[in-house]
């Protein structure tokens, strides 16, 4: 039964965007900063460090989590997936992120790597969710610059061109 | 190959240290049960159980608790159960809420290809959970926080934490259900109207886990209902209330008003009784003006919301 003590650093070990990272922290430190500070991620933000504002939304083994509300010492051997992982290529958009810039779905930007996280993951395991849905998922996010419609626009917009029935348009509950 | 956007900003600086971070304490990863209570054993109230963090995180970063150890009991693989057991659903303390609904979904699924092949009738099948009459459960867990907050919080750490507001703590009452708690030395299941003490207090002595929870199966002929007024869809309620109601007696929990959810026994929707009665609860929780809602707004939340969901577990009880 590994014990971590509290006034040392412990080597921790998990994947980060499909590569394995190593880094050292306290068992006190939070999964935002070990990101930013240890690893120099710096793609994930961080608002209200208490879970309300969802800017440090990060995918842990697929879901949507609150970066802030998990220690790094808690996700040794997960597989931890960051806005940094969304593009394809150095200088190429992910669909979604193309979508949320002719939709313009963001301002500041404060906000938008974590809804991308939260959106990536409701794509993925639901190809064409309903506005309904996409709202849902957004409710677990703080915008104060878009009012949040464009948002849901550009999400609706990677819903429609998802793979589907031949003609069927999604059902908006 | 080409590398990834991310790569070129992996440059490793000093651990910053700001203000709203948890306060210094041992992590223990448990492997299995036996550690878990070792550990409550020798730490008692030194050390607390860490299993999702979505209400003990917020709570250090705060630095409302300084416990000495954190011990996470996520990788024992003993709690991680759902067991759908006769008569009733069994919850160990690892079960996340995302895992629940999945559970309830795929059992809901299920219950429908049942129904279309005619093998049997279960409640209403566009209800989740409906396969396991566990529609109150279903009904709330859209409820409880956010999708952002569910895929990490746990079933029984809501119940741990025991917010008075919370939501699963009222399903739990409303459902007769109860609460396992394990030491070293024994193990103990305590009614939930009996577990819930206070605000954020409950019956589990420093020594103890709460291992699972179990939930009874609502009867046949039980119609239940839930509803909610929150500011925001997922934030904790101003008023919740959970009615149950058979072919005889009504019972309506309410969340968000005392200092833990509160049941009582209710003359049947259509009883003339039935609006002073209400109203008698509505004033005898209590209720106090904060900065979400007054008392008198409250209270008539009480009335109506009551209310309406004793006449909606009526209709779906029959």
């Amino acid at each position: 039964m590994p014990r971590l003590t509290a006034d040392r650093r412990h080597l921790l070990r998990f994947t980060l965007n499909g590569r394995p990272v190593v880094g050292e922290a306290e068992p006190r430190l939070l999964l935002t900063d070990f990101l930013r500070h240890v690893l120099g991620a710096t793609g994930t933000h961080v608002g209200c460090e208490h879970g309300v504002c969802g800017a440090c939304t990060v995918q842990i083994d697929g879901a949507p989590v609150r970066a802030c509300l998990t220690l790094a010492v808690q996700v040794e051997g997960a597989d931890i997936r960051t806005v940094e992982g969304l593009s394809p290529a150095l200088g190429v958009l992910s669909p979604l992120q193309a979508a949320f810039r002719a939709h313009h779905a963001l301002q500041c930007g404060f906000c938008t790597a974590g809804i991308l996280m939260s959106l990536d993951a409701l794509l993925r395991d639901t190809p064409r969710p309903t506005e309904l849905e996409i709202r849902e998922m957004l409710s677990g996010h703080v915008c104060r610059c878009t009012g949040y419609a464009s948002i849901v626009r550009a999400a609706l917009a990677i819903a429609n061109d998802a793979p589907g029935d031949a003609g069927e348009e999604p059902q908006h509950a | 190959m080409v590398a990834p956007a991310w790569e070129c900003q992996l440059v490793p600086r000093a651990v910053v240290v700001a203000t709203m971070k948890p306060p210094k304490f041992d992590y223990v990863r448990a492997e299995n049960l036996q550690e878990v209570l070792e550990i409550l054993d020798h730490e008692g109230a030194e050390a607390r159980v860490l299993a999702g963090g979505q209400s003990l995180l917020p709570m250090l970063n705060m630095r409302l608790a300084r416990p000495g150890t954190l011990v996470d009991i996520m990788r024992v693989e003993a709690l991680r159960e759902v067991r759908d057991e006769p008569g009733g659903l069994l919850i160990g303390a690892a079960v996340r809420q995302a895992d629940l609904a999945r559970h309830l979904g795929s059992a809901r699924d299920v219950a429908r290809e049942h129904l279309l092949a005619g093998e049997h009738k279960i409640g209403r099948p566009r209800d989740v959970g409906c396969a396991l009459r566990q529609t109150l459960l279903a009904m709330a867990l859209p409820w409880v926080g956010h999708a952002q907050t569910r895929s990490r919080g746990t079933v029984c750490g809501s119940i741990a934490h025991a917010d008075p507001s919370a939501e699963l703590p009222l399903v739990l009452v409303a459902s007769g259900g109860a609460v396992h708690l394990r030491s070293r030395s024994r193990a103990r299941r305590v009614p939930a109207e009996q577990f819930f003490l206070g605000m954020m207090v409950t019956a589990r002595q420093d020594d103890e886990l709460i291992e699972a929870i179990s939930l009874p199966s609502i009867d046949l002929g039980t119609g239940v209902a839930f509803r909610e007024v929150a500011r925001r869809h997922g934030d904790f309620a101003i008023v919740a209330c959970a009615a149950v109601v058979s072919a005889d007696s009504a019972r309506l929990v309410v969340g968000g008003v005392a200092d833990r959810p509160v049941a009582r026994a209710l003359p049947l929707p259509g009883d003339s009784a039935l609006p002073a009665a209400l109203d008698d609860f509505a004033w005898d929780l209590g209720a106090r003006d904060d900065m979400h809602a007054t008392a008198t707004y409250r209270r008539e939340l009480v009335r109506r919301i009551g209310y309406e969901v004793l006449q909606e577990a009526v209709r779906c009880r029959d």
